[in-house]
């Protein structure tokens, strides 16, 4: 039955949910010594199979083999036991507490029932140094950036000593020099025999890392070939069931005149954005390039009311303004389409009407401050309608739709308000592919339109396909404004290090 | 320079805003002594650490199921059972009411560790239908608080419905008893607290349970990927503040002599505010006994320093309230990022 070169095995492995069937005869083959990529859209049920191997599902039909040995872990306590780790998407950390509290959480060293402390601090900074990371075991998480909080969960997913190890969008919130140093873990793991399978929808990372890939499509597998045998395009291809040679819709937006000036906008609680200055004009895309914690996000925040300014000028056809808080910037024209769309987006126990309105509520009361639920219903029905939301209807909750429906229903939100500056945080982040082309083609329909855009995003392909112009953020500062036309990724990068 | 002195000034404004409970409370104690200082005596100290005591029990029982991002409304009438059962359990063989004329007189022991797995039993209910049936917390021992006095109200009617008193002397002694240290004596409830709160330190600081604990309270999903049983951990701090629920129920009844079904009415609330002022946060994840110790502490200066100096009980129930909501506040402060 079971072909024991392979380290891990599943097969004809089935999930449903209620009302979707998230894995459907799902299989995945893994080499030891091998890194594999799973790859997919959002929702193609890739994390849905890991979370069946690591005993966070349980998987409704299929076998899995651990070494040729049937398992079936029904929590991920065993699984690790059993030498399956996994380093999770979101950051699973107790930010209150101390690094090697997370670490060994759920396996602490102790002597009897008293918790070794000593051994813990020891043991963390031996795997801390055998990884080469620089991270004081005794820190707190909270007081660590994004990029070493991610490096602590992989610390921790290797500690296991696991056969088999997991990562979930490993590199989401690392730099490239981090990439570059996870990379060399990861190979050593793979000198040691280990089986990585390497989720990520960076491209170039998997044709760099991986040996074999994994594609899935609607919770089916479809295709494992060794990655030497393709390419970014073929793995798209296989991805979306449909070759995409037009990635982005055919730009013919015209940019006008200035409508928006930012002069030397400073924010007040440093480390922050410091003299940010730029212009946008009507019709135009413009975006907003940086690595991490380049504070892209601070520009449209500050901007939009909802961080303290400390100094500078917005001004708006010639006329000053001051927003300080969202609900003067929504008066004086500004939209903000934030970057977690589930924290700051949705509202996901509600409906697709009160998710489509809250924006906008005021123009809906009369003058006792009763709500028109006709214009209610019509407004809604216009965001579905001109924004092509996948829907059953209007009483739908939010978080039952994709991601990609979910954001069409926010940036729907926003143009209720008639926004003349829409700004735009990562509008395509966790969003499958076909569904980014629909939202690239909704933000050029509206820059037809003569809205200003502000775009910013973490990936090159996309800014580098449908921006004007791009505005490179390096540590808070503007590294350089280019024109799209006459830019590279090259250069984009080394302006994105100019003030590192 | 300008800049500099800028940021001495800020600094100065955090430092005081960071520590605004203890200069209130400091003033406070001030304006007290002020009116009367005969306030500032040993045996008012001595007074306010042994009314301290049994609440420091219940204030670390509860502190644990805060930190699980919890919460217990029904400690006050654990407390209430306890005493009645304890009580009627350890009456004096002489007394002429007694509930059960013809039971023999029983080591104490006995009925304290039977009122402790009561309690235990009740408190494991509330951890079990938290952590199983994923009712919230505030909803599931807001239920049990109605069950449970309940439960001793029938006790107490069955036993004749009126205070019961006379209790064994060896049970009052073990609370009211002091141990002579040289020239001090120290009360025995202030030696059971401190006990108490050394074990639970340990507990918290020193064992899995605790780790696990902070962990869950922390960050539930990160707990349960790392292999810590959520139910596991929620069931046995329920069964710590079960058993410290219990205890301090027999020490209250012991120190006061007698006991009704409504003993121990809003201690709940009067725990959770200790527990709060001390630092531990509602949110889950963070909390100290140094903080839980000190929040009792301070509860109690202001509770018998504002009787001392008679100010009416309205107007000190109105103290209390703004304490609660100022402390609760600056500390909220401090995990509120600024943008």
């Amino acid at each position: 039955m079971t072909n024991t070169n392979y380290l891990l095995e599943m097969k004809d492995i089935e999930k449903e949910f209620p009302g979707v069937k998230a894995l459907d005869g799902a299989k995945l083959y893994l080499k030891p010594a091998s890194v594999h990529a799973l790859m997919g859209e959002n929702g193609a049920g890739k994390s849905t199979l890991m979370k069946c191997l690591f005993g966070i599902y349980l998987e409704d039909a299929g076998e899995i083999y651990l070494n040729g040995e049937k398992v079936n872990f029904i929590n991920p306590k065993q699984a690790l036991e059993h030498g399956v780790s996994m380093v999770h998407q979101e950051l699973n950390q107790v930010r209150q507490t101390r690094v090697m509290d997370n670490i060994w959480l759920g396996r602490f060293p102790s002597k009897g029932i008293v918790i070794a402390e000593k051994e813990m601090y020891e043991k963390t900074k031996k795997i801390f140094e055998d990884l080469s990371i620089h991270i004081n075991p005794k820190e707190k998480i909270e007081n660590l950036s994004l990029s070493q909080q991610q490096m602590v969960e992989i610390a921790k997913a290797v500690s296991y000593q696991s056969k088999v190890i997991v990562m979930d969008e490993p590199t989401s919130s690392l730099t490239e020099k981090e990439v570059e140093h996870l990379f060399k873990i990861i190979n050593k793991l793979k000198s040691q025999g280990c089986g990585i399978i390497y989720i990520s929808h960076k491209m170039e990372e998997i044709l760099k890392i991986c040996d074999d890939v994994t594609v899935m499509r609607d919770g089916k597998w479809i295709a494992t070939q060794p990655a030497a045998d393709l390419t970014t395009d073929k793995i798209i291809s296989l991805m979306v069931g449909r070759d995409l040679s037009h990635r982005f819709p055919p730009k013919d937006n015209i940019p006008g005149e200035t409508i928006l000036e930012v002069k030397n906008l400073t924010a007040t609680y440093q480390p922050s954005i410091q003299d940010v200055s730029f212009n946008l004009k009507k019709g135009e895309v413009l975006g907003i390039a940086g690595l991490m914690g380049s504070k892209r996000t601070e520009v449209v925040e500050t901007l939009f009311g909802i961080r303290k300014r400390a100094a500078g000028e917005v001004v708006i056809h010639g006329k000053s303004i001051i927003n300080k808080s969202a609900q003067q910037a929504i008066k004086n024209g500004f939209a903000l389409l934030t970057e977690d769309r589930r924290q700051t987006g949705i509202f996901g126990v509600l409906d697709i009407k009160f998710n489509s309105i809250i924006a906008n509520i005021s123009s809906y009361c009369n003058k006792l401050g009763v709500l028109n639920g006709k214009k209610l219903d019509g407004d809604t029905q216009w965001v579905i309608d001109s924004m092509r939301v996948k829907t059953p209807s209007q009483k739908t909750l939010i978080r039952s739709l994709s991601g990609g429906n979910q954001q069409k229903v926010i940036l729907g939100r926003w143009l209720l308000t008639n926004p003349e500056i829409l700004m735009l945080d990562e509008p395509t982040r966790g969003i499958d592919v076909g569904a980014k082309y629909e939202i690239y083609q909704l933000i050029l329909d509206l820059a037809k339109k003569d809205k200003g855009i502000i775009m910013i995003s973490s990936e090159m392909p996309e800014l580098l396909g449908i921006t004007d112009r791009i505005l490179v953020m390096s540590n808070g500062r503007v590294a350089g404004i280019v024109n799209t036309k006459e830019t590279n990724q090259e250069e984009i990068l080394r302006l994105a290090a100019k003030y590192l | 320079m300008d800049k500099v002195k800028a940021w001495d000034k800020k600094r100065t404004l955090d430092f005081l805003l960071n520590n605004a409970i203890y200069i209130v409370l400091l003033l406070l104690v001030g304006v007290i002594i002020f009116m009367d200082s005969s306030f500032l005596s040993v045996q008012n100290f001595t007074f306010i650490i042994t009314q301290a005591s049994t609440r420091m029990i219940l204030a670390l029982g509860v502190a644990g199921l805060l930190v699980l991002a919890g919460t217990d409304l029904s400690v006050g009438r654990m407390v209430g059972l306890a005493a009645v059962v304890s009580a009627s359990l350890l009456q004096e063989p002489e007394y002429a009411r007694r509930i059960f004329p013809d039971m023999p007189q029983l080591a104490i022991i006995l009925p304290i560790l039977f009122c402790i797995l009561l309690t235990t039993i009740f408190s494991t209910l509330n951890g079990l239908i938290i952590a199983k049936l994923n009712v919230t917390p505030f909803i599931a021992t807001l239920g049990m608080q109605l069950v449970v006095y309940g439960v001793a109200s029938i006790y107490y009617d069955a036993v004749g419905a009126s205070p019961i008193a006379g209790l064994d002397p060896k049970f009052t002694k073990f609370a009211q008893g002091t141990l002579p240290l040289g020239p001090i004596s120290i009360p025995n409830l202030v030696i059971y607290a401190a006990i108490t709160t050394l074990i639970v330190w340990f507990i918290w600081n020193k064992t899995k349970l605790g780790k696990n604990m902070f962990a869950v309270g922390g960050n539930p999903e990160a707990a349960a990927v790392s292999g810590v049983s959520i139910t596991k951990t929620i069931i046995l701090v329920s069964v710590m503040a079960g058993i410290l629920y219990g205890f301090a129920g027999c020490l209250e009844v012991a120190r006061t002599g007698s006991a009704t079904n409504n003993l121990g009415n809003g201690y709940d609330l009067d725990a959770i505010a200790a527990v709060v002022v001390g630092g531990v946060s509602f949110s889950g994840g963070v909390g100290s006994i140094g903080g839980i110790v000190t929040g009792v502490f301070i509860f109690q200066v202001i509770n018998y320093g504002l009787a001392y100096v008679n100010v009416s009980p309205y107007i000190q129930y109105i103290i209390k309230g703004l304490i609660i909501i100022i402390a609760v506040a600056i500390d909220t402060r401090k995990y509120i990022k600024k943008k």
